[in-house]
């Protein structure tokens, strides 16, 4: 199982080197005093946790024009000996630097040659190209065919240059992407920002091998993973990202999974918010979940069981994309969902809001300005709008309900109570949604929800992009209605520690499956195992040996 | 992605729903129509000829990913212009129709480039913007040959001014160059007659296309026609490109529209070009294209079955209910109703295709 991957890289040439980087979103450092050195020939490993700042950085390596155009950094780039400032990827790729992106940049009806050599074909000469230029040359499709070849086999992978992107399993796809960087001849540094999140196991071997491969010609690489074993197994040097911070530059010999998840996540503990809090231990099952799936782009839910007690929050957590959003926008059928839930021990019909609304389930999305507000509406309007739409609350009836009328007096009463309890800062039902601050909207999202009076609440993100202050109220409201009104919440959020603040038991979402449930009181550093796909089932069967974990 | 003998097959009848709808029609309408087998293939060899350069001249905004060019009429305008003006200056002959391809380049040249500006501006909705565009080149086209010509642009023949002194005629006689492209090689086999010389052009049309395909500006606009991001992060220059292929097919409409109309033999001023662009594109969609993707194939077998609806289906229906408007009605709405069922069908594909190409993300259920 041991791998000899250490080695002696100290006398090799420094590729690329950053001093002092530090970067700033407005008022939030994302960044701060990052240095380190990647050299030739060697696998630098970045680990850290979302929002931990490693894709700004990349971001910056590449010349990003998002970087640009928020204000730049501060700190130098070094290529070489050569301090660079790059305006825009083209830049950073003249100098030698190639990134893989987590989103396939490939083009769906071309071969796996064209998409290696796109726009950088090569060509024959004819007598047009001296009246019309330079693009009325011919495409010399074997000598291409050839190059892409070269550049397929330089990772060693079996596939036919001339296969067609759309036909590929996506593993394929991602050695296309990589090919393209290798076929580049002045290549010298490689980032990669997942590259094996979206691979089966053996075909991130295969990637893994590739890339030792791709080392041992001298090209340096980076590669970004969520995957502790595999950077375990395929680093030379791995550094640990935290809120911006590098906290640890470490020699993959000397680290082990359980270290670095520590690193990754070991933030002062404040014991969290609510210790004294009596944890629910109703067992009568409220919600039943079994095998969801949820076709949501972005957060695939695959596989997916689990139940909720009644009066308990549940907290749903994991890394972005592991599909842990997606399962709340499956149950309430915003996207096209399969396998059975059951409400109540009812079956509830999935692909059918409406229904699930009926059966006194409510949901807060993640997307407060796409599907959680009426934008363009009063807070009138915002807060009573499905309540009169599913319930047909706040309706007056006349000729035995062939003619429906608003209540306009019942819906404004409606509103100022929640502005009050919520304690909402707004001029007045009558203001737009549009016109308030991200905490004040979550708020309208949170009345709207509350006023269908439902059993069941799920909860998306609810402090995503909203200031602290506001988050503390946010998440105070929710357990209030928790505790005091009774009502179940299932809550989602990528920030554990205020799952841990506020949930009974939190279900760690990975990979589209659920990779354990644990009571909020159990050590972060257990969560952060399970959000990293190296929890209970490794350590049981335990394969952690000396720091290098191999999952066959 | 395993797919059985049943689910290819079901695949082919949804791919190809559309011709295999008009084959079925036609062979309802042709026996109906009474109409000789000698006089169907002569008429089908004449609208081959008369419309093939046209429907090709789409090929190349498709292979850009801009759809269907409703826009080509803007070339067919300038055609129109260039005839106009041959037939002043009474140039015959082939010499004529090349004179007035060559006064048609830099008219197509320019609105194409306007066109592919404005197409730029409107990405994702480029059809229904290049068809209002028709209309609004029409007013000028209209305000140019109506008002312009006779006063700001001299015309000198009296046969093509209207009696107030300027403003072009309703309806002009090419009988200068009235089927000389056609008559200048015709082979006979019995009685049909075939005029090779346009099926040279046709041919050596069709070279182009697949050699152009091949050049580094074809694999370009195939890139940009299937993914602009990735193009445009891969350093391929995409609204340049887009803009050359908007000029290549207006500049290719304009060649089209003065073959069709050597063919016919006269011109209708202000109606000759009002049609170009519907019938033109309702062939190729019947030929099996879709908005996305079309091939030289989907061309020639569009134009013929689309002309036989066209020849046979006026006749059948006076047969059958003894009305030639019916049938006349019937084209109409088949050409119009074919261009709607087409993007319906096209739309509700690249949906299933998307379902399918996730169905390995979803579970079995």
């Amino acid at each position: 199982m041991q791998t000899p991957n250490v080695k002696v890289m100290d006398k090799n040439a420094v590729l690329l080197r950053c001093e002092h980087i530090s970067k700033s979103f407005y008022d939030n450092r994302v960044l701060d005093d990052i240095n380190f050195e990647l050299r030739e020939g060697e696998i630098l490993g970045l680990v850290g946790e979302n929002g931990a700042g490693k894709s700004t950085l990349m971001k910056i390596l590449f010349g990003m024009s998002v970087i640009a155009q928020t204000g730049g950094y501060e700190g130098t780039v070094y290529v070489g000996d050569k301090p660079v400032k790059f305006d825009s990827p083209f830049e950073a790729l003249e100098e030698g630097i190639g990134m893989v992106h987590q989103e396939f940049s490939l083009i769906p009806g071309f071969t796996a040659t064209e998409n290696i050599l796109l726009n950088r074909e090569v060509t024959h000469h004819n007598f047009l190209v001296e009246a019309f230029g330079e693009r009325l040359s011919t495409l010399n499709m074997p000598e291409m065919i050839e190059r892409g070849d070269k550049a397929l086999n330089t990772l060693g992978v079996a596939i036919s240059p001339q296969m067609l992107i759309a036909e590929m399993p996506i593993g394929h796809k991602q050695f296309t992407e990589i090919a393209r960087e290798v076929d580049r001849q002045n290549t010298k540094i490689i980032i990669l920002d997942e590259p094996t999140a979206v691979l089966t196991e053996t075909e991130a071997d295969v990637l893994l091998s590739s890339l030792k491969k791709l080392a041992e010609k001298g090209i340096g690489i980076i590669f970004i993973s969520h995957r502790l074993q595999e950077i375990l197994e395929v680093a030379d040097r791995i550094i640990v990202l935290r809120d911006g911070n590098l906290v640890k530059e470490v020699d993959a010999a000397h680290a082990d999974v359980i270290k670095i998840a520590e690193w990754m996540v070991g933030r002062k503990m404040d014991a969290s918010a609510f210790a004294d809090k009596d944890v629910n231990t109703n067992p009568e099952v409220l919600l039943e979940v079994k095998n969801l799936w949820v076709d949501m782009p972005g957060e695939t839910v695959r596989d997916v069981s689990f139940e909720v007690h009644r009066g308990e929050i549940l907290g749903i957590g994991g890394l972005a994309g592991q599909g842990k959003i997606g399962i709340p926008n499956g149950i309430m059928g915003l996207f096209p969902a399969g396998g059975i839930v059951k409400f109540r021990d009812e079956v509830v019909p999935l692909n059918n809001p409406r229904q699930v609304l009926n059966l006194g389930m409510a949901f807060v999305s993640e997307d407060r300005r796409g599907v959680g507000l009426l934008l363009e509406e009063t807070l009138d309007w915002n807060i009573s709008f499905t309540a009169v739409q599913v319930k047909e609350w706040y309706v007056k009836k006349y000729l035995g309900g062939l003619i429906k009328w608003r209540d306009d007096a019942a819906i404004r009463q409606l509103t100022s109570e929640y502005i009050k309890t919520f304690d909402i800062k707004c001029l007045g039902g009558h203001q737009l949604a549009q016109e308030l601050s991200g905490g004040n909207q979550q708020k309208v999202c949170l009345a709207k929800a509350f006023a269908l009076k439902p059993e069941l609440l799920f909860v998306s993100e609810p402090t995503r992009g909203i200031d602290v202050g506001a988050k503390k109220l946010v998440l105070d409201t929710i357990r209030n209605s928790n505790r005091e009104r009774g009502m179940t919440i299932v809550m989602t959020s990528s920030e554990l520690e205020e799952l841990r603040s506020v949930c009974d038991r939190i279900m760690i979402v990975d990979e589209g499956r659920v990779a354990g449930i644990l009571p909020a009181t159990a050590p972060s550093t257990e969560f952060g195992l399970l959000m990293l796909g190296t929890g209970e089932t490794d350590r049981r069967e335990g394969e952690i040996h000396n720091g290098k974990v191999k999952t066959k | 992605m395993k797919t059985t003998k049943k689910t290819s097959y079901k695949h082919f009848l949804i791919a190809y729903a559309v011709p295999i709808m008009f084959i079925t029609l036609s062979i309802f309408t042709i026996p109906l129509s009474g109409f000789s087998p000698e006089y169907l293939i002569q008429e089908m060899i004449i609208r081959l000829a008369r419309n093939s350069f046209l429907v090709l001249a789409l090929l190349i905004p498709i292979i850009a990913g801009m759809g269907l060019n409703f826009g080509m009429v803007l070339g067919a305008m300038a055609g129109q212009i260039g005839l106009i003006l041959i037939t002043d200056w009474n140039i015959v002959g082939i010499p004529g129709m090349v004179l007035a391809m060559i006064i048609s380049i830099p008219l197509s040249t320019f609105l194409g480039w306007i066109a592919g500006h404005i197409l730029n501006r409107a990405k994702g909705r480029e059809m229904v913007t290049s068809y209002i565009l028709g209309f609004f080149v029409n007013g000028i086209y209209q305000f140019i040959v109506l008002y312009m010509m006779g006063k700001a642009i001299p015309i000198g023949n009296p046969a093509l001014v209207l009696s107030r002194g300027y403003g072009i005629r309703n309806a002009i006689n090419l009988e200068g160059i009235r089927q000389t492209l056609d008559n200048l090689i015709l082979l006979k086999i019995g009685k049909v007659q075939i005029p090779v010389a346009t099926f040279i052009l046709i041919s050596a049309f069709c070279l182009f296309i697949i050699w152009f395909r091949k050049t580094k500006l074809g694999q370009d606009m195939r890139a940009v026609g299937q993914d602009m991001e990735v193009a445009e992060a891969a350093g391929i220059p995409v609204n340049r490109t887009r803009i050359i292929s908007m000029i290549i097919s207006t500049v290719l409409a304009g060649f089209g529209q003065i073959i069709f109309l050597q063919n016919i033999g006269t011109l209708n001023t202000y109606n000759s070009h009002d049609q170009t662009g519907m019938y033109s594109i309702a062939a190729l969609l019947i030929g099996g294209a879709t908005v996305s993707h079309a091939t030289i194939p989907n061309i020639f077998l569009g134009v013929v079955l689309f002309h036989l609806m066209f020849v046979t289906s006026p006749m059948a229906g006076k047969n059958l209910i003894g009305s030639a408007m019916l049938g006349e009605y019937f084209r109409l709405f088949i050409s119009y109703g074919i261009i709607a069922i087409s993007l319906v069908l096209y739309a509700w594909r690249r949906q299933k295709e998307k379902e399918r190409a996730r169905m390995d993300l979803r579970g079995n259920t």
